[in-house]
């Protein structure tokens, strides 16, 4: 006879269990040779770019640490921010495996601005919560567009982190289009608030879009009427606008020509590790 | 500046029956509420269910009326259930 409480009871390390237990590792079991007919190489620049993006917005949310507006949202801001960090780890290592050079400590810590790969939305400067709310809901809804089509790519390993960073994306631009809304749809002062984020960061949604000369992965066209239809949907409840479709610059990021922001981020995100070489603690 | 409201926190951990009180916080509305606690305590994979209530729609007992609430039961033990058999298969107990 089975035992009735078999199914409310799960079995795990319970030794840890003050810490929560049963951690999943998200690349077991992957296969991690690079499929045939897919060129490495390509794969490579590819990962560089995702990681790229996922590292540098994650080191730019990091700064709200000790500077949000609440408690709560600083330690939000944060788990975001390691979210991003743990994908950046998987897809800079992915990079790594795939050219068969280096790591991900070397691509994150020793490489200088012209090898990034990052779009410029991502460096800029943190400007204030509004404007971090805005640029996390553009982020985001267009990353989740992204990875949801990555879940199918035939190299596993990129199949397998877009697919955990599905979920962790999908609370992302819940959180940010939840705050979105709140601002916009708010007080007067509130309000005028968020529509100056939305102001300042759209012009850097037009890179997120351009053609690049990669083999693998997504077009980046094909995820624009999503990012438009779940832009809408949100700007409709937050009481906002879209701006005038209008781009800063040159779509560069992906070539490797970044902002003024970049040369600061970088000299602070690598200092310790340039400091302190191959050092471990 | 006005204070967004306490709220009290309990969860439901993978192993647990039932929803343990983990601490509290503040926010503007139930919905901020569960979503803060979402961030602030199951960051360790703590949790598989959140219950988040104002903290002021909670009647607490006073401490003052200590003696009269309790000490009446620290003295009788014939209410503890010890001449039952627990057969072994039966968890959580």
């Amino acid at each position: 006879m089975s035992n009735a409480y078999d199914a409310i009871i799960e079995e795990n390390d319970h030794t840890r269990w003050a810490f929560g237990t049963g951690f999943d590792d998200p690349l077991a079991g992957v296969d991690p040779t690079v499929p045939d007919g897919m060129d490495a190489a390509d794969l490579a620049a590819y990962c560089l770019m995702l990681g790229d993006d996922a590292l540098i917005m994650s080191h730019r949310l990091s700064e709200w640490c000790t500077n949000a507006p609440e408690l709560e949202d600083e330690v939000a801001l944060a788990n975001i921010a390691l979210d991003l960090l743990g994908q950046a780890r998987l897809l800079l290592s992915r990079a790594a495996q795939a050219s068969g050079e280096g790591d991900e400590d070397a691509l994150a810590y020793l490489r200088d601005e012209h090898e990034f790969r990052n779009v410029h939305l991502v460096e800029l400067p943190r400007g204030d919560f509004a404007h971090e709310i805005a640029r996390l809901l553009v982020f985001s809804t267009w990353r989740l567009a992204l990875l949801e089509r990555l879940a199918d790519s035939p190299d596993p390993v990129l199949a397998a982190i877009s697919a955990k960073g599905v979920k962790e994306v999908t609370y992302h631009r819940e959180y940010a289009a939840g705050w979105a809304m709140r601002l916009g749809d708010g007080t007067d002062y509130s309000h005028e608030r968020m529509a100056a984020g939305i102001e300042a960061v759209w012009p850097y949604t037009a890179e997120l879009f351009s053609p690049h000369d990669v083999s693998v992965g997504v077009d980046p066209q094909s995820l624009r009427t999503e990012f438009d239809t779940v832009i809408a949907q949100v700007f409709d409840a937050a009481r906002l606008n879209t701006p005038a479709a209008t781009a800063v610059g040159e779509p560069a990021g992906r070539s490797g020509r970044h902002t003024e922001a970049m040369g600061v981020l970088l000299a602070e995100m690598q200092s310790v590790a340039r400091a302190h070489p191959g050092a471990t603690w | 500046m006005n204070e967004w409201p306490l709220y009290e926190v309990f969860l439901r951990g993978k192993r647990g029956l039932n929803h343990v009180h983990v601490g509290s916080l503040h926010a503007a509305d139930d919905d901020m509420a569960l979503h803060n606690a979402r961030d602030l305590y199951t960051r360790r994979n703590e949790g598989v269910s959140i219950w988040v209530v104002r903290s002021n729609a909670i009647t607490a007992s006073s401490p003052d009326e200590k003696d009269p609430f309790f000490a009446p039961s620290g003295d009788k033990v014939y209410r503890h259930p010890t001449f039952y058999k627990i057969p072994e298969d039966v968890p959580h107990i």
